[in-house]
């Protein structure tokens, strides 16, 4: 080795590229992870849209033959899976990963390199998954990318009727990546539960570190049940079990039970989240404080238990005794109980506002409206003998997407306006999310208002194609026109964030005259978040400092 | 005439320009499966208990996105306006109101919910039902009649339910493969299929007419190809039918080398033909002529399109489990003369 002259002195001159990339492939920083998170969850939403994409291609007009039928039903069950499991799930724990320890006054996660784990891990589940386009085919030479659909039912899974190993990339990419998620969840609960700054009580946090905390929860008690069921249709698979073999005294209603133990519970967790970003960015917007903190509260929590008591919903006609069908009606009647106080709630803050149309509180409003279209749709599809006709069919589908891109895309798109000065420290172009915010909506009805009619008029979901003179075409055609709209929206939106990464306005610590303590430091925030341990005096603890004569504590 | 059902017009002469070989239902009246278009018991229940529902989904519906779009008109910031507004941290009466009116608006849906689920879901029979077993294949459908005054106990067809009008008809449902759902929304609500569990469903058709639907559960690659025919027609004729479905297999010497090609090939390892073979993965072919489609409703039958299917099945119905038997000519024009004297 040799020695440094005495007299140089060692200049710090920028990173490299690979240094950079160092940095970020080791880091335990939450905020590096969450960022991490939400990137690969959009790279995985643009690959999920492409997917959907060629589905509308293929069912823009009858008997058209773009996809093969395998083709069709791998594009459905890959962009399902992608869009629950690689886009959602990792796009909101990142921005939980994001928020949570900044919201709460903590330096980090309570376990950082667990965290980091659980990112890794849902990169790798992600990647096992995608690759089955090429290794599915096996040794069998049957195969390529999963089609058994992202719910997977038993006994089209097993061995028998799911040749090559296309299914086992599915068992085993989801798998991996709900390891990653449990970590998560876990790392969630430790940090809101151990780690709030002085004076954060349980009922002063930010509404959206309780829905965080209600999702851990429910990540928690659902993922393990989707593994264990996973875990038993591997060894089905493989080892010749008959956990799900009718043939052999298995049960294919097991499956469903099972899955969808965990299957609605993750509809929750895929809506909390979006939840908590319109609960934070809505009183921003509106100028007041949120209408009924504790109801919230009570409503979030409220969900969190019901949602445990639902799954068998979405198993109305699978011949279950009339009995039970009506429990879960029941149960379904009753989550919608919570879910309008918060519609409600949200309406109430805006009430009497001096609400400022900026791009997030569009994307809100936009969420407010659609989401409740989903909603009633929803206790339409818990009315049981109504889904006896519905279900299954596209009816359902448009309903879901509703739920899902009209509620959780839309929050998540509010969510990205609202929070990217905080996270690189400039502003997203003001015009262009207005345009996209415009575009996006009407793309999105014309995509997925005509399903409901489709639905009704009789034509099922996952059908690779239709026959004409059904009613269908006019409805399905409507769709696809609607597929380009929707694209040239995301692309705004996507186009935005790396223009202004660059280009946009100088943030500053608090763009949005905000409340919750994220906006108390730098933007972007130093490694450690903040200089001194915030303390916390109420709900809105940078309302308590801006209005020293009328702070919230008064009022609690 | 109806009656046109049974009087297939094969005339030799004419089949090159492809007729229609059997064209039974071209008069019928055709149901499209639309659930507000409905001719049976459950199925008009379950559409008038809709619209009760539709209506109170719609008035909440006008309720909430008023309140929403008139808060964006009413409450945005104009210019003049400097400072915060009011802070209104809650309001108990106000809470309590719209936790209270929701639980009273589903409490009702609850109600009607159960008094229609009773009689949709039935677990017994109808008085006087007619019974008749469902089987789903991948990806067809198969329908036995079980009657012990038919010769044999039982007949056994292939995608084509035919019932008689204003008869209750109780659906004993199976599946042979995977999970599948009978959907006909005219007539009922759907029910899966499900391998080794039995279930039950239940209508009576009070229109004569042509009921469409489809499989409504995802069940591999032909899910689309799996459609539902149901015929409805007066009691004469459906016994008239279920007689002629009931006699042996039509043994036409004029195509025995037709005949000779079913039995060598692989095609009598999966149909059965009364009395001549008893495959039991396909479709059963002893009446083949006396339905309107083949390949499970995807195309009509017709002399060029059994032709078409013999030679290549998969160019009709990709990826169906029929295969492609790679026939000479010759053995296809006599195999498909032999299938067409299946009446």
């Amino acid at each position: 080795m040799t020695s440094l002259p005495a007299n140089t002195t060692v200049q710090a001159s920028p990173p490299g590229v690979m240094e950079r990339l160092h940095g970020w492939a080791i880091t335990v920083d939450h905020k590096r992870l969450g960022v991490m998170y939400i990137l690969a969850g959009l790279i995985f939403f643009v690959i999920g849209g492409l997917e959907a994409t060629m589905m509308r291609i293929q069912l823009l007009k009858p008997l058209n033959d773009v996809l093969t039928p395998q083709g069709f039903n791998q594009m459905f069950t890959m962009h399902g899976t992608t869009m629950v499991f690689l886009v959602g799930m990792p796009v909101l724990l990142g921005f939980g990963n994001y928020l949570v320890p900044l919201m709460v006054g903590a330096r980090d996660m309570a376990f950082p390199r667990l965290n980091a784990f659980g990112f890794w891990l849902f990169v790798f589940g992600g990647l096992l998954l995608y690759f089955s386009w090429i290794g599915g085919d096996g040794l069998y030479g049957a195969g390529g990318a999963p089609d058994v659909g992202w719910f997977a039912y038993s006994p089209l899974t097993s061995k028998t009727f799911s040749r090559g190993n296309s299914t086992d990339y599915w068992i085993l990419g989801i798998m991996v990546s709900g390891f990653g998620s449990m970590t998560t969840a876990i790392n969630f609960a430790a940090t809101i539960l151990c780690m709030r700054c002085p004076g954060m009580t349980l009922m002063r946090m930010p509404l959206l570190v309780w829905m965080m905390l209600v999702v851990a929860a429910l990540v928690i008690m659902a993922i393990p049940v989707l593994t264990a069921a996973q875990a038993m249709l591997l060894l089905d698979r493989t080892l010749g079990a008959h956990f799900f073999d009718p043939q052999q005294q298995g049960s294919a209603i097991l499956w469903q039970h099972l899955f969808w133990f965990f299957g609605h519970p993750e509809v929750y967790i895929l809506i909390l989240p979006p939840f908590g970003f319109v609960s934070e960015i809505v009183p921003v917007f509106s100028r007041k404080v949120i209408f009924g903190y504790a109801l919230m509260v009570a409503a979030t929590v409220g969900i969190g238990f019901i949602s445990l008591g639902v799954w068998a919903h979405h198993m109305f006609v699978v011949g279950l005794p009339p009995w039970l069908n009506a429990l879960f009606a029941a149960s379904t009647f009753l989550i919608s109980v919570p879910t309008g106080i918060k519609i409600f709630n949200w309406l109430g803050t805006m009430w009497g506002g001096r609400i400022r149309f900026q791009t997030p509180m569009l994307f809100c409003a936009g969420f407010l409206g659609m989401f409740v279209i989903g909603g009633l749709t929803g206790i339409m599809l818990a009315v049981v003998p109504f889904t006896h006709q519905l279900s299954d069919s596209y009816f359902v589908v448009g309903h879901f997407h509703y739920v899902l891109f009209g509620g959780t895309v839309f929050a998540i798109f509010a969510a990205i306006f609202y929070w990217y000065p905080k996270v690189t420290g400039r502003m997203m172009n003001e015009r262009m999310g207005v345009w996209a915010f415009w575009i996006l909506l009407l793309g999105f009805n014309l995509v997925f208002l005509p399903m409901h009619f489709s639905g009704m008029l009789g034509m099922p979901r996952r059908i690779y194609t239709y026959q004409p003179g059904r009613g269908f075409e006019l409805w399905n055609l409507i769709s696809t026109i609607g597929v380009p709209v929707q694209i040239v929206g995301v692309a705004l939106v996507v186009w935005n964030m790396i223009r202004s990464y660059t280009k946009g306005a100088i943030a500053g610590n608090d763009p949005w005259d905000a409340w919750t303590l994220e906006w108390s430091t730098t933007s972007p925030p130093p490694e450690h978040n903040f200089d001194r341990i915030p303390t916390c005096t109420s709900a809105r603890p940078l309302w308590d400092v801006k209005n020293p004569n009328d702070p919230d504590c008064n009022y609690e | 005439m109806f009656g046109v059902m049974f009087a297939c017009a094969l005339g030799t002469a004419a089949l090159a320009a492809d007729p229609v070989v059997c064209a039974p239902g071209t008069e019928m009246p055709v149901m499209n499966p639309a659930i507000f278009d409905t001719a049976s018991p459950p199925a008009q229940q379950i559409e008038s208990m809709a619209w009760l529902v539709m209506g109170i989904c719609a008035g909440i519906f006008v309720v909430v996105e008023g309140i929403l779009v008139y808060s964006i008109v009413k409450f945005r910031r104009r210019k003049a306006q400097q400072g915060d507004p009011v802070q209104l941290y809650g309001s108990n009466p106000i809470e309590l109101a719209w936790t209270v009116v929701p639980l009273l608006i589903v409490f009702t849906l609850g109600l009607v919910t159960i008094r229609v689920i009773r009689d949709v879901e039935r677990t017994e029979p109808p008085e006087g039902a007619m019974e008749v077993v469902a089987i789903g294949h991948q990806w067809w459908w198969e329908y036995r009649y079980v009657d012990p005054s038919l010769p044999g106990g039982q007949v056994v067809i292939a995608n084509e339910l035919h019932v008689p009008v204003n008869k209750p008809v109780w659906l004993r449902l199976e599946s042979a493969d995977v999970i599948h759902s009978w959907w006909v929304p005219a007539l009922s609500g759907k029910i899966d299929l499900v391998p080794n569990h039995t279930n039950h469903l239940w209508f009576v058709a009070e229109k004569q007419g042509l009921y469409l639907g489809q499989c409504a559960e995802y069940c591999g690659n032909q899910h689309a190809g799996m459609l539902l025919r149901v015929v409805a027609t007066p009691q004469e004729q459906f016994d008239a039918w279920l007689a002629a479905q009931a006699a042996p297999a039509v043994d036409d010497p004029s195509v025995a080398m037709g005949k000779s090609i079913f039995m060598e090939l692989a095609c009598s390892t999966c149909h059965t033909v009364q009395g001549v073979s008893d495959g039991a993965f396909a479709p059963d072919l002893t009446h083949l002529m006396s339905r309107q489609t083949i390949a499970s409703g995807v195309v009509p039958l017709t002399r060029g399109n059994l032709h078409a299917w013999l030679d290549d099945p998969q160019a009709l119905k990709p990826q169906c489990n029929m295969p492609s038997l790679k026939l000479s000519d010759n053995e296809l024009d006599a195999l498909t003369d032999y299938l067409c004297t299946l009446k």
